[in-house]
């Protein structure tokens, strides 16, 4: 059994996905799409678990040998990302089930929970696989299932949301399709590790880097990396809370790991930072989200698009530690996902119970909040500490490694800007924490029934809030596990 | 108990204290401030354990959790940190009397919530004063800030609000800004954070980047208020005066002369410090403080907003003393949080009995005012003597360090500071105790008797100016302790 774990932790929520369409009435639909996300979560622990004690799993579907059949291929890097996703979809599955309520229509909801697993399905498939055609196939289910849940979003606006990141995510896929076909008609193979193999000697063609650039846009395409970013902000904003809570929390790192496993694995360090001098795009282009989309999140009304915003200069920090291509710099990026996925999850949730009992989201929407719902903005501002990078709470050791990994550099303005984009974030949250504190809550009669959000919110919310903190006081264990990862990606010996 | 005990324990019980003055709640009050008054207590008695035994030489240590690789929560107890908790926790207990009688005098809402934070803010400033290292200093650093800014905003008015932004605003900004890098600029080049006596940064630091890297630390640690970030001390006068008191005259503010002063003996290394020349510009900066402080004193009529003022003066003469980076500096600079402490609670207890008493909150009001409330006036006059460093007050022992400082440094311009700063003190703060006893009553005073404030307010009016005068006539175990910290 043990032995069938990593085709499992994609096949269990993939058939799950079809058996959910059927389920009638939207409760049972939803306590199985739990059950799903549970073992899913207990199935990426036993992983993580054997891959740092054992090292590398090498799994062959059906038993066809690599690299003639599919290879799923675990190492810390992904079993870490598999952690990542799997965590937040065990977290947001649960709080999914009274909030899907009041935003979707009742014939609607077993859809959504289809739509959800076939997502998390995508995405772990993504991350495990060691095939790249594989990547493109989990690719296409990832997106296309995200396309619906952002189009479930009770507003209008969530349908033109979601056909500009249907437009925008399929041409992200194309590029991502004619990158591989490139590289399939030079090599002859898909399979990742004997493409790094068999890539070393071609890099002279003309082919490979051409590769090399279609994936780079695809992928990039893929993660919102500015300034293709566009399609970002309305589908978080429109997408039903506990969608905006997962994606937010996922899709990007998945994109993030697919950028890492190309560039690392396939391509290898040398051809991607020396040959094609990858730090240089990167870097300026994280430096410019990282600033100006803090400054665009700070004019926000929308509290949930002003988080959107910050996801995008989130996305900047990850790129930012990439770009730097040294252990430390691999390492601060990887932690970053982690850490960000785990802040960002926490915040949507806290919004997704403010839109529960409110039922809205504009920043005057949360006038007195602090009194009337104290455990959820309690909640707010402890993931919005943690995005501000305050000690104790997870953002604190991102920002520690990642202006370590700058200072290792000698760049010191960009640790500054990194500093500066720091208070930036505190100036956002703290329009909310203003608003929630100090405004008098309104005097009619809609606002005087708001009480705090149910328990079935509140709870997960705050394990991810307790997350947070405990990563933030004992970071050991993260900081073993993205360094262990950096120093595979890198080929470093330990 | 061993000492290890007790150091966890000081911490700790502060926030026990929080959760049960949080169960007793506004139905239960005098429940409640017996909650307070007990952690207090015991705080106090912790510290007093510890005190024998780090004076015998003992330095009890302890790791709490690592949570970053070689970055420890660690807590070391040594002299400094000693006589900062001392401070802080003694003068716990009398704010608490104090504090009952104001907020009850004074018909404050939400006193739950400002007891609790209080004792979190509390539970902090143990947290400084015994962090083992500068990334636990940091860390306990933050959190105060962040448990001080709702006592800072009690009132929830619009100056409330703005003061607040400007309070956090300020002290955020220059900690992850100028305080945060300068901790990693120093972990990078030293590979430990640990306080060592002698410093850890000596040979692996050119003179320039000294200077940078402490010019970080002079300005990043807003708390010491060194201009030009003190704007967020005045700005956080909206507070209640019992938090004016101990927060903004001892415990925020004394982290943050704390922390230079620890930076500079166990970081730097007063010796690396004098070799490479790094401190002498900040000895200047703290200089023009001192001055500028006590010019803008003269200015404000509002008597909280002119302590404010001078506090940041008197704030600015740790900073000095640290910066000469002599053993008599240090020694004046360590005293002299004792000194100013005592005083300035003094002085912000009569601010606040004032207020409650007489609702007068001006210094033009006050003229006569001393004859009415007599032992309020006298406690004043004696805080005041403490920070001009007249005797019979403690004030005198540390002004007459750091002068020594100045000479041994060499430095005849900053000797002329401190004695100018004086004459100062005596114009603008000498000045309301002088006109409340002597000058003619204001005919609406006249018009309207007032009597003096409650007891407890008076009560912990007279021990803290007691303390003051005892510390003229027996400075030796505060002597005694400091000289441990340039000794070692």
């Amino acid at each position: 059994m043990t032995a069938h774990l990593p085709v499992l932790q994609v096949v269990i929520p993939l058939m799950a996905a079809a058996v959910c369409a059927a389920l009638r009435p939207a409760r049972v639909a939803w306590a199985f799409a739990v059950l799903v996300s549970w073992t899913v979560f207990v199935i990426a622990v036993l992983l993580l678990r054997e891959v740092l004690a054992g090292g590398t799993i090498s799994y062959e579907i059906g038993g066809w040998a690599a690299p003639w059949g599919i290879e799923y291929r675990i190492d810390v890097v992904n079993a870490f990302v598999l952690l990542i996703v799997s965590t937040v979809g065990a977290v947001v599955l649960p709080y999914a089930g009274d909030s899907v309520e009041r935003e979707i229509r009742r014939d609607q909801i077993p859809l959504f929970y289809t739509a959800f697993l076939l997502c998390l399905t995508g995405l772990l498939g993504i991350t495990i696989t060691g095939d790249v055609f594989n990547v493109f196939v989990f690719l296409e289910i990832s997106s296309l299932s995200t396309y619906t849940l952002v189009a479930m979003g009770r507003e209008r606006g969530a349908l033109t949301a979601a056909f500009r990141y249907l437009v925008m995510g399929s041409v992200g896929a194309t590029f991502i399709v004619i990158g591989i076909g490139l590289l399939y008609s030079v090599t002859g193979t898909l399979n990742m590790v004997d493409l790094g193999l068999r890539l070393s000697e071609l890099t002279a063609t003309r082919t490979v880097p051409v590769a090399f650039a279609f994936l780079t846009v695809g992928i990039s395409l893929k993660l919102a990396l500015f300034p293709l970013h566009l399609w970002l902000p309305n589908a978080y904003a429109y997408a039903p809370s506990a969608a905006t809570a997962f994606i937010a929390a996922t899709a990007t790192k998945v994109a993030v790991y697919m950028l890492l496993r190309f560039f690392f694995t396939v391509f290898g360090a040398t051809f991607s930072f020396d040959t094609m001098q990858l730090g240089f795009v990167l870097l300026p282009l994280a430096l410019v989200a990282i600033f100006s989309m803090s400054l665009v999140a700070i004019f926000q009304v929308n509290v949930k698009r002003m988080l959107a915003y910050s996801s995008l200069a989130q996305i900047g920090y990850i790129t930012l530690g990439i770009s730097i291509g040294t252990v430390t710099g691999l390492t601060a990026g990887i932690l970053h996902l982690f850490n960000h996925a785990m802040m960002k999850a926490a915040l949507f949730m806290a919004l997704g119970c403010v839109i529960y009992r409110v039922g809205s989201i504009r920043i005057e929407a949360f006038h007195g909040l602090g009194k009337r719902m104290p455990l959820t903005m309690a909640a707010f501002v402890v993931a919005g500490l943690s995005l501000v990078g305050v000690p104790l709470t997870v953002g604190f050791i991102s920002k520690w490694y990642l202006i370590l990994a700058v200072l290792e550099q000698g760049w010191w303005p960009v640790a500054a800007l990194v500093l500066f984009t720091s208070l930036m974030a505190l100036v956002y949250i703290w329009r909310v924490v203003e608003a929630a504190y100090f405004h008098p809550s309104p005097t009619d009669e809609v606002a005087a029934a708001v009480r705090e959000a149910p328990l079935s919110l509140l709870i997960p919310t705050w394990i991810l809030v307790v997350v947070n903190v405990y990563f933030g006081v004992d970071a050991t264990l993260t900081v073993e596990v993205a360094g262990r990862a950096a120093e595979a990606l890198l080929g470093v010996p330990r | 108990m061993s000492p290890v005990t007790a150091v966890v324990l000081a911490i700790v019980v502060p926030l026990v204290g929080a959760v049960a003055i949080g169960l007793m709640g506004e139905e239960r009050a005098n429940l409640r401030e017996t909650a307070t008054l007990v952690s207090a207590a015991i705080v106090f008695g912790l510290v007093l354990t510890l005190t024998p035994q780090i004076a015998g030489g003992a330095r009890p240590e302890l790791v709490l959790g690592e949570p970053l690789p070689g970055l420890p929560i660690a807590f070391e107890v040594e002299p400094l940190g000693l006589i900062f908790s001392l401070v802080a926790s003694s003068l716990w207990i009398v704010t608490s009397i104090y504090s009952i009688g104001y907020m009850r005098g004074h018909h404050e809402e939400n006193q739950t919530r400002f007891y609790i934070f209080f004792a979190i803010a509390i539970s902090a400033v143990m947290g400084v004063a015994f962090a083992g290292n500068l990334f636990t200093l940091f860390v306990f650093y933050e959190v105060l800030t962040l448990s001080t800014f709702p006592l800072v905003t009690h009132h929830g008015t619009e100056a409330a609000k703005r003061g607040g932004r400007v309070y956090l605003g300020l002290l955020l900004a220059t900690s992850i800004f100028l305080f945060l890098p300068a901790v990693i600029w120093t972990w990078y080049v030293a590979g430990t954070l640990d306080f060592v006596p002698g410093g850890i940064l000596d040979g692996v630091l050119s003179p320039a980047a000294a200077t940078i890297l402490l010019g970080l630390f002079v300005f990043g640690i807003g708390k010491a208020a060194v201009m030009p970030v003190h704007r967020w001390l005045p700005a956080a006068m909206v507070a209640p005066t019992p938090v004016s008191a101990l927060l903004h005259a001892v415990a925020v503010v004394k982290a943050g002369v704390f922390a230079i002063l620890k930076i500079s003996v166990y970081i730097f290394g007063t010796t690396f410090l004098q070799d490479v020349g790094a401190s002498q510009i900040f000895a200047y900066v703290a200089g023009a403080t001192i001055l500028l402080a006590s010019l803008v004193a003269f200015t404000k009529d509002n008597l909280k907003a002119r302590l404010a003022y001078s506090t940041i003066g008197q704030l600015s003469y740790i900073v000095l003393g640290a910066m000469l980076a002599n053993s008599y500096g240090i020694v004046g600079g360590a005293m002299h949080i004792v000194m100013h402490a005592f005083g300035k609670i003094t002085l912000f207890f009569g601010a606040g009995a004032i207020l409650v008493a007489a609702h007068r909150t001006q210094v033009s009001q006050l003229d006569g005012i001393g004859r009415m409330m007599p032992v309020t006036m006298a406690a004043f006059l004696i805080g005041a003597l403490s920070i001009t460093g007249l005797p019979p007050t403690g004030g005198t022992w540390s002004k007459w360090y750091l002068a020594l400082g100045t000479l041994e440094a060499g430095e005849p311009i900053l000797l002329a500071v401190l004695m100018l700063s004086s004459l100062l003190n005596i114009g603008y703060l000498l000045v309301i105790p002088a006109r409340a006893f002597f000058a003619p009553a204001d005919p609406e005073l006249l018009a309207h008797p007032v009597r003096e404030a409650p007891m407890p307010i008076l009560i912990a009016m007279v021990i803290t100016a007691s303390v003051s005068i005892g510390l003229f006539f027996f400075p030796d175990p505060l002597f005694d302790l400091v000289r441990m910290v340039v000794e070692s």
